[in-house]
């Protein structure tokens, strides 16, 4: 009973949220759509007229497109694992985060495969894939993990919304349309949150939540061998599989402390995520900078050292044409978050945010040095052939293209939000429940002494 | 009318024989091209002539005219042209003793396969291998792999290996991934980004082996002119080659040929110290090498009778830079 009277209570409290959506809600949510239409309009030309509208090239055919694919689908894979591992071990601070990790899973998963899609010369053939498929190929490899991940992911994400779903259908109060209610009906699958049922979702979230993170962890090294299986000086590398793992940790984290700043100072949910919540996630970003940054450092120290014709070309496209970009996206890029995370004075929630911009910013820089520099530099110097060739140069197309693949990630993030809250409200009850065990146990050991 | 046809067929396979391409198929091959051309000069409205033929069996068949294919060239559909023309294992020699950049080869390819001025299935490049040596010039075609990395990662097949040794793409098949494009070490593929009014022309049939018409959102690349081969002729960059440069042939048969003069192609291999490029990385390439000894011409001739648009393709050469600054390009 106390704990229905504790569910209302929540439901009270996180209602604005769901109910009402303010002026600065729908300009927000009307740019984004704006972006979004820009990157339609693109798309509708590039299908129309071919990749000749994009910078790509006989050279550098895979351009901005792939950089964001590696990007999103990084990201996912760190969301499932750190929500994985956050279920795994029940850590106790959980609830505030875990549902933001778990959207931010769902959401990369879905629009990074789209900008593979974008970069296909023949759209109209993709079911080519399916009708004459090869299994030698890495591509295909990578469809498979990566549709399995995908489902996976929207499983478990599911899963862990039925709870939360049967408290708002309970809950008649809330000022809300009819087919949203009908809607959270339909979604909690008559969940009624008795014991036997209680057991048996937390059984099976727990199973995915483990698959998830095996599923991920396949999905994210059958892409790194998407390059590091070709004979290419800057991608045939043993590293690469645990680096792009690490890489997209590094950039996940990052994007959950963005989103936790965003989030908590929007909805005012200071009482929810609390600064120990940063500073744990800080410490983590920490090891993940210095792990990712030893990784980066020995790939390119062996290619120095051993200098091969072939890599040093590399390294010196690197450091002649993209020095700028090299120094933010591999020194800066490290440099500021190690610094601001491992001084504890530093170690505020605006500084740590400001942490996590710089280190995703110099991760997708990093990501773009590791496929357009390759493709500049192969075996055979690049000669006989027209100038333009040479040079990757991203055009607009493919700018507002990925611009709206970011203003698609916001704009499915404050929809989902607006639908369930960002705080996971069974959670909590089922933190209280554990608590309210505990405290019975422990009176009755003092009561049976 | 059937001896006057064994005739031609003999004076034909005269021709052929010094290449050494002499098959069952090109037999076939050259009598239907010799009964083709008869059909097309009969006008349409000679629906009811018959016409006889020999069948791969050696059989004479009677055929309807109007039932005839018009092509030149026995079209090669997309099926047929994944099964190699048996028991060929084609092989190009390329002597860099006596490339001049004279750039026929060039020209003549992308002529015959339909392509614009910036579309070379054969690139001339000009390459240094040390600081002492000095540069020569580098025909660099499709290598035409044994262990081609393009064909492993291939998602659709849209790209193969035949049996012949040669590396095909079908562009009815192919999706425009990139990923065989990314994965060859050799630059030796290129993409169509865009489109194009020749890919409308639609007057004779695709086939992966002339590759023609080409298709927007696919890739293409050298592809050994198996078109010309199974009428028994060199591919083009061969027959056009001014200096005789490149020899192609049958490794079965242990043959090569430019056209003027013919090698058997493991001697040539051995006495002149053939190589294959960037052999370590293990694909096996079928496209060798003589090295640049005894030059014909300096390498300054090849940048003769070119126009300023090509020369400026090798300015980032260290060479090339050396030589403007000395005034004397």
């Amino acid at each position: 009973m106390e704990l229905n009277n504790r569910k209302r209570e929540l439901v009270k409290e996180f209602s604005p949220m769901l109910e009402k959506t303010s002026l600065l809600t729908k300009i927000w949510i009307g740019t984004l759509i704006s972006i979004i239409s820009v990157g339609i309009y693109a798309f509708v030309i590039q299908f129309k007229e071919g990749h000749i509208v994009t910078g790509m090239r006989d050279n550098v055919v895979w351009g901005l497109y792939i950089v964001n694919f590696i990007f999103f689908v990084c990201l996912s894979y760190s969301g499932a694992f750190i929500s994985g591992i956050l279920h795994f071990f029940r850590t106790p601070w959980k609830n505030s985060v875990t549902r933001i990790v778990e959207i931010i899973t769902v959401l990369s998963i879905t629009i990074g495969p789209i900008f593979i899609l974008l970069c296909i010369g023949r759209l109209d053939r993709l079911y080519y894939l399916f009708l004459y498929p090869r299994i030698q190929s890495p591509i295909t490899w990578d469809i498979i993990a990566i549709i399995t991940d995908l489902v996976g992911c929207f499983i478990y994400l599911y899963l862990t919304f039925i709870p939360d779903f049967a408290i708002l259908r309970d809950s008649p109060d809330l000022k809300l349309p009819g087919w949203r209610k009908k809607l959270y009906k339909y979604l909690a699958i008559n969940f009624q949150d008795t014991p036997d049922q209680r057991k048996r979702l937390h059984k099976t979230t727990s199973i995915m939540s483990k698959m998830v993170i095996a599923m991920a962890l396949v999905a994210y090294t059958v892409l790194a061998w998407i390059f590091s299986l070709t004979l290419q000086p800057g991608w045939n590398s043993t590293i690469f599989a645990p680096d792009f793992i690490v890489a997209g940790l590094y950039s996940g984290v990052s994007v959950i402390i963005i989103a936790m700043y965003l989030i908590r100072k929007y909805f005012k949910l200071e009482k929810y995520i609390v600064k120990s919540h940063f500073i744990m996630a800080a410490m983590v970003l920490l090891v993940l900078s210095l792990l990712l940054g030893y990784f980066t450092f020995s790939d390119y120290f062996a290619k120095w050292f051993s200098h091969k014709v072939a890599d040093t070309d590399l390294l010196h496209t690197l450091f002649g044409h993209y020095f700028w970009q090299f120094i933010l996206a591999n020194y800066i890029g490290f440099a500021i978050p190690l610094v601001i995370l491992s001084i504890k004075k530093l170690r505020t929630i605006k500084l740590i945010t400001f942490a996590a911009l710089i280190a995703v910013i110099a991760l997708w820089l990093n990501r773009y040095l590791i496929v357009v520099p390759t493709l500049e530099t192969p075996y055979l110097p690049i000669q006989d052939t027209r100038e333009e060739f040479i040079h990757y140069t991203a055009t607009w197309i493919e700018w507002s293209l990925s611009f709206a693949g970011i203003a698609a990630f916001f704009l499915f993030f404050t929809l989902l939000i607006k639908f369930i809250p960002i705080i996971s409200m069974s959670g909590i009850i089922e933190d209280e429940r554990r608590q309210i065990k505990a405290n019975k146990k422990a009176n009755k050991s003092i009561s049976s002494k | 009318m059937k001896n006057d046809q064994i005739e031609k067929g003999e004076t034909n396979r005269r021709k052929f024989l010094k290449l050494g391409l002499l098959t069952s198929v090109t037999a076939i091959a050259s009598t239907s091209i010799i009964t083709n051309l008869a059909a097309q000069e009969e006008e349409k409205e000679a629906t009811g002539e018959v016409i006889r033929l020999l069948t791969p069996d050696g059989k004479i068949v009677e055929v309807n005219a109007s039932n005839m294919n018009k092509y030149p060239e026995a079209l090669i559909t997309p099926e047929e042209s994944r099964i190699g023309i048996p028991d060929r294992k084609f092989v190009m020699v390329i002597d860099l003793a006596k490339c001049k950049n004279a750039r026929k080869c060039v020209e003549s390819c992308q002529k015959e396969h339909k392509l614009d001025d910036h579309e070379e299935f054969m690139k001339v490049q000009l390459i240094q291998n040390n600081k002492e040596s000095k540069p020569y010039w580098f025909p660099k075609p499709c290598f035409h792999c044994d262990e081609p990395p393009c064909v492993t990662v291939c998602p659709t097949g849209a790209t193969f290996k035949r049996d012949d040794g040669i590396v095909l793409i079908d562009n009815e098949r192919c999706i425009g991934c990139k990923f065989c494009i990314t994965s060859c070490p050799y630059s030796a593929r290129q993409f169509n980004w865009g489109h194009k009014d020749k890919f409308d022309d639609k007057s004779v049939p695709y086939s992966p082996e002339t590759q023609v018409p080409a298709a927007e959102g696919t890739v293409m690349k050298c592809d050994f002119c198996p078109d010309l081969l199974r009428q028994g002729l060199l591919p083009h960059c061969a027959q056009a080659c001014p200096e005789g440069v490149i020899y192609f042939g049958d490794k079965n048969e242990d043959l090569v040929t430019n056209g003027q003069e013919t090698f058997s192609f493991s001697k040539l291999i051995n006495d002149r110290g053939g190589y294959r490029h960037l052999e370590h990385l293990g694909t096996q390439p079928n496209v060798y090498y003589l090295p640049a000894v005894d030059r014909l011409y300096p390498v300054e001739s090849g940048f003769e009778d070119l126009d300023e648009e090509i020369i400026d393709r090798y300015k980032n050469v260290p060479y090339v830079q050396d030589l403007k600054k000395q005034g004397k390009i």
